[in-house]
C-alpha cells in the first residue's frame, strides 16, 4: 500500500479509487488486495450455505455489530400474520432465523417494521453512508452506491469469506464515467435514464468496472431516484455504480436511526469524497437528458430497451449477428411482432415494488397517476411496498386507498414479483409491466413476459391495459 | 476445495448469448439451504425442450461447457456455479463472464476460461461436428486444446496458484488476522454500527 501512495498522490483520485484505498487492510504485488468491509448485509437465500461452512469450520461472526439481516427474497406478501405456506421457503427463512440467533446476528423478521427488501432497509436505518464498503449475497447492493459508498453484490462463498473475517481478497476494479447532462422532461424518471444507459452500453458495458453517475441530471435527482441508477448498475454488468455524496444525501441520511451522533463532524468527511477534477477514468460516457423519453424493454435482457413512442425493433436491421440472433430469439419469448408500436402491446400484471422502485417516492409517483381512477378490467396491479417502513409511511399518507380505491392489490414487503421466488409469479404467456429490474426469460414465473417500466409508466399502463405513459391520459 | 491442474473430456455447445443466472437455474430453486442438489433445476425451462442441447445423447456426458458471450450475467445466486457443478461440469468456456459469476465459479473451483469469440464459434463447430472430441483445459499451461488447436488463455497468478493448490480465500486471509485487527483499531468512529440498535 505506502509503495503505491507517491503514484497515486501525483494525480488525482476518482471517487471509487479513494473508497477502495481508504479500505486496504493489505495490499500485496500480484495479490488481489484485501478490502475491510464496513457493513454486510444479509438475507435468507444466500446465507444458510455459508452460515454452514462457519460451523463446520468452527468459525464465529467476526463483526456482528456491522452486519444485519432481513427477509425478503422467499417471504409471502400475503397472510404474513400466518406460518408461511410453503415448507421449503419456511425452512429457509427459519434457517436464517436460526442463524442469526445462533451467531448474534441483528436481524429484521416479518412482521417487523425494519423487515423489507434488504436494499431499501439499509438505507432507511442510515445504515448506509458515504465512504464505506458494503456487501451483500445479492447482485442489486450497487443501490446503496446512490450515497457515495462502494457497495456491490457477492456470492455465497465471499459472503462466508466476510463472516468470518469482514474482509473480501478483490481486484481492482477499472472506472467508468457516466455523465448524464441536461434537464429530465416531466413524466421522464431516473428508471429511464437507466434504462437508457443500458440500452446505449449494453448488458456487458460496465464488465470490470465501477461507474460513477455524474453530471447536473444527476445531481438533480433525489436519493430514491439515485438509488434507482444505482441499483441497475448491474444490468450494464458493473458489480458497483455510485454517486458523490451532496446535501440531498446529508439530508436524507439526518435523523435516520442509524445517522452519524456527531453529524457535523460526518458531512465534514463526506465532503471529501468526491472525484479529483484532474482524475482520469478509465472510460468515459455521455448522456443528453434533455432528449430522454419514458423508456421501456421489449426483450429479455435490461438493454434490449427503447423509447416507449417507438416501435418493436426489427432484428433484420441489427447488424451484429450475436445482437440479431438475441433479438430474434427475444422476439419469440415475447410474443411480439417487429415494428408493432410498443404502445399497443397490452399488458395482464402491473407490478409496483422493488429494490429499484419500491422506496414511497415510487409509491408517491404512481399513486398520483391512479388517483380517483380505475385500472383497466383486463389486468391486475400489484403493489408492493419495498419495506415494512415504506407501507407503514405509505398508509399514513393514504396511498394504500388510493391504490385499492383504483382496483390495486395492496401487498406487504418483499422483493414478491420482481423474481418470482415467492407465490407472486407471471403464469405462462402472461406479460408484466414491472418496475423491477430484469425482464429475463421466466425471471417472474415461468414463462411469463417481461416489460420493464417506471413507477409512472407503470401507473398510466394499468389505467390504459396497454404500455402507456401519463401523457397518454 | 478440489485441485484443479488439468481435466480432459467431452464438450457442449450452448448456442445462446446472455446466458443470464435466472436461466441458469430460476428462483423457485434456491430454496433450499444445502450445496448440493441443484443439478434437476439446471437450465430447467429449456431442459423442456427436447431440442435442447443437455437433451441430445450425444452431448449428455459433456463436462465442458461452451458458451457464448456474456455467461451469467444477473442475479449473484452461487448456486448457478452448484447447479453446473451438481450436473458434472469442470469448467465453462466463453468469450465473456459476468463479473460476480466469474468470481463465484473461481471461488468454488469451477474453471472459467475466456478465449476469442472467434475461437468459440472454431470449438462449436468442431463439437458439432463430432462430439466425441476430447478437450482439454490445463490451468498449468493456460490452454485449452482439442484437435490438435492449441489456445492460450488468461488468468491471473494467484487465482491460478490457489485453484491448482485447491487452497480457499477463508484459510488464506485468517493468515492476515493482525492486519486486520491493526485496520480495526485505526477505523474512524464516524463509521455506523448494526449494533446496538437504535430505533
Amino acid at each position: 500500500m505506502c509503495n503505491d501512495e507517491g503514484a497515486e498522490t501525483a494525480m488525482g483520485k476518482t471517487l471509487a479509487e479513494k473508497i477502495w484505498s481508504e479500505h486496504i487492510v493489505r495490499a500485496v504485488d500480484g495479490e488481489p488486495d484485501l478490502l475491510y468491509i464496513d457493513l454486510h448485509l444479509i438475507h435468507e437465500v444466500t446465507s444458510p450455505q455459508a452460515f454452514d461452512g462457519l460451523r463446520l469450520a468452527g468459525r464465529a461472526v467476526r463483526r456482528p455489530d456491522l452486519t444485519i439481516a432481513t427477509e425478503d427474497h422467499n417471504v409471502p406478501t400475503l397472510n404474513i400474520d400466518k406460518p408461511i405456506a410453503d415448507p421449503v421457503s419456511k425452512l429457509q427463512v427459519d434457517t436464517l432465523r436460526s442463524n442469526c440467533a445462533e451467531f448474534g446476528v441483528r436481524i429484521h423478521s416479518l412482521g417487523d417494521k425494519d423487515q423489507g427488501v434488504v436494499h431499501v432497509v439499509g438505507p432507511q436505518l442510515g445504515l448506509t453512508q458515504p465512504g464505506m464498503t458494503i456487501v451483500c449475497g445479492d447482485s442489486h447492493t450497487s443501490t446503496h452506491g446512490a450515497f457515495g459508498a462502494l457497495a456491490f453484490g457477492i456470492g455465497t462463498s465471499e459472503v462466508e469469506h466476510v463472516l468470518a473475517t469482514q474482509t473480501l481478497p478483490l481486484a481492482r476494479p477499472k472506472t467508468m464515467a457516466i455523465n448524464v447532462e441536461g434537464a429530465l422532461k416531466t413524466g421522464v424518471t431516473s428508471k429511464d435514464i437507466i434504462l437508457a444507459i443500458i440500452a446505449k452500453i449494453g448488458t456487458g458495458g460496465g464488465q470490470g468496472f465501477v461507474i460513477e453517475y455524474r453530471g447536473s441530471a444527476i445531481r438533480a435527482l433525489s436519493m430514491e431516484s439515485r438509488m434507482t441508477v444505482c441499483n441497475m448498475s448491474i444490468e450494464a454488468g458493473a458489480r458497483a455504480g455510485l454517486i458523490a455524496p451532496d446535501q440531498t444525501t446529508f439530508d436524507y441520511i439526518k435523523g435516520k436511526p442509524h445517522a452519524p451522533e456527531d453529524f457535523d463532524a460526518a458531512v465534514k468527511y463526506w465532503s471529501t469524497l468526491f472525484t479529483d477534477s484532474d482524475a482520469k477514468f478509465d472510460v468515459e460516457v455521455d448522456l443528453n437528458a434533455d432528449d430522454l423519453e419514458p423508456f421501456v424493454t421489449w426483450g429479455t435482457n435490461p438493454g434490449q430497451g427503447a423509447s416507449l413512442s417507438s416501435n418493436v425493433p426489427n432484428p433484420a436491421e441489427i447488424k451484429d449477428p450475436e445482437a440479431r440472433g438475441a433479438a430474434e430469439r427475444a422476439l419469440v419469448y415475447m410474443g411480439l411482432e417487429a415494428g408493432m408500436p410498443l404502445k399497443k402491446i397490452a399488458i395482464d400484471t402491473v407490478f409496483l415494488g422493488s429494490c429499484t422502485n419500491g422506496r414511497i417516492e415510487d409509491l408517491r409517483a404512481a399513486a398520483e397517476v391512479v388517483k380517483g381512477k380505475k385500472i383497466a378490467s383486463t389486468l391486475r396491479m400489484l403493489v408492493v411496498p419495498g419495506s415494512a417502513r415504506v407501507r407503514l409511511e405509505a398508509e399514513a399518507e393514504g396511498l394504500d386507498k388510493v391504490f385499492i380505491d383504483a382496483g390495486a392489490e395492496w401487498r406487504n414487503a418483499g422483493c414478491s414479483m420482481c423474481l418470482g421466488m415467492n407465490p407472486d409469479q407471471l403464469a405462462v404467456g402472461e406479460r408484466s409491466a414491472s418496475t423491477s429490474n430484469r425482464n429475463f426469460e421466466g425471471r417472474q414465473g415461468k414463462g411469463g413476459r417481461t416489460h420493464l417500466v417506471s413507477p409512472l409508466v407503470a401507473a398510466a399502463t394499468a389505467l390504459r391495459g396497454t404500455l402507456s405513459s401519463p401523457a397518454d391520459l | 476445495m478440489e485441485k484443479f491442474i488439468k481435466h480432459t473430456g467431452t464438450a457442449v455447445p450452448l448456442r445462446r448469448s446472455n446466458v443470464d443466472t435466472d436461466q441458469i437455474i430460476p428462483a423457485v430453486y434456491l430454496k433450499r439451504v444445502t450445496r448440493s442438489g441443484f443439478e434437476d433445476g439446471l437450465f430447467s425451462a429449456w431442459r423442456n425442450d427436447p431440442e435442447f442441447v443437455l437433451n441430445k445423447p450425444e452431448f449428455a456426458k459433456g463436462t465442458i461447457l461452451v458458451a457464448g458471450v456474456d455467461f451469467g450475467t444477473g442475479s449473484s445466486r452461487e448456486h448457478a456455479v452448484w447447479a453446473l457443478q451438481n450436473y458434472g461440469f469442470k469448467a465453462v468456456i466463453s468469450s465473456r463472464f459476468a463479473d460476480i459469476f466469474r468470481g463465484n465459479s473461481l471461488k468454488g473451483g469451477l474453471l472459467t476460461v475466456i478465449i476469442e469469440q472467434s475461437d468459440v464459434e472454431a470449438i462449436w463447430a468442431a463439437i458439432e461436428a463430432d462430439p466425441t472430441t476430447s478437450v482439454t483445459v490445463d490451468l498449468e499451461t493456460r490452454t485449452v486444446c482439442y484437435n490438435n488447436v492449441i489456445l492460450p488463455f488468461a488468468i491471473d497468478d494467484y487465482t491460478r496458484w490457489r485453484l491448482m493448490e485447491g487452497l480457499d480465500d477463508i484459510g488464506l486471509t485468517f493468515k492476515n488476522l493482525d492486519s486486520i485487527a491493526s485496520f480495526e483499531k485505526s477505523r474512524t468512529s464516524l463509521k455506523p454500527a448494526t449494533l446496538p440498535i437504535r430505533a
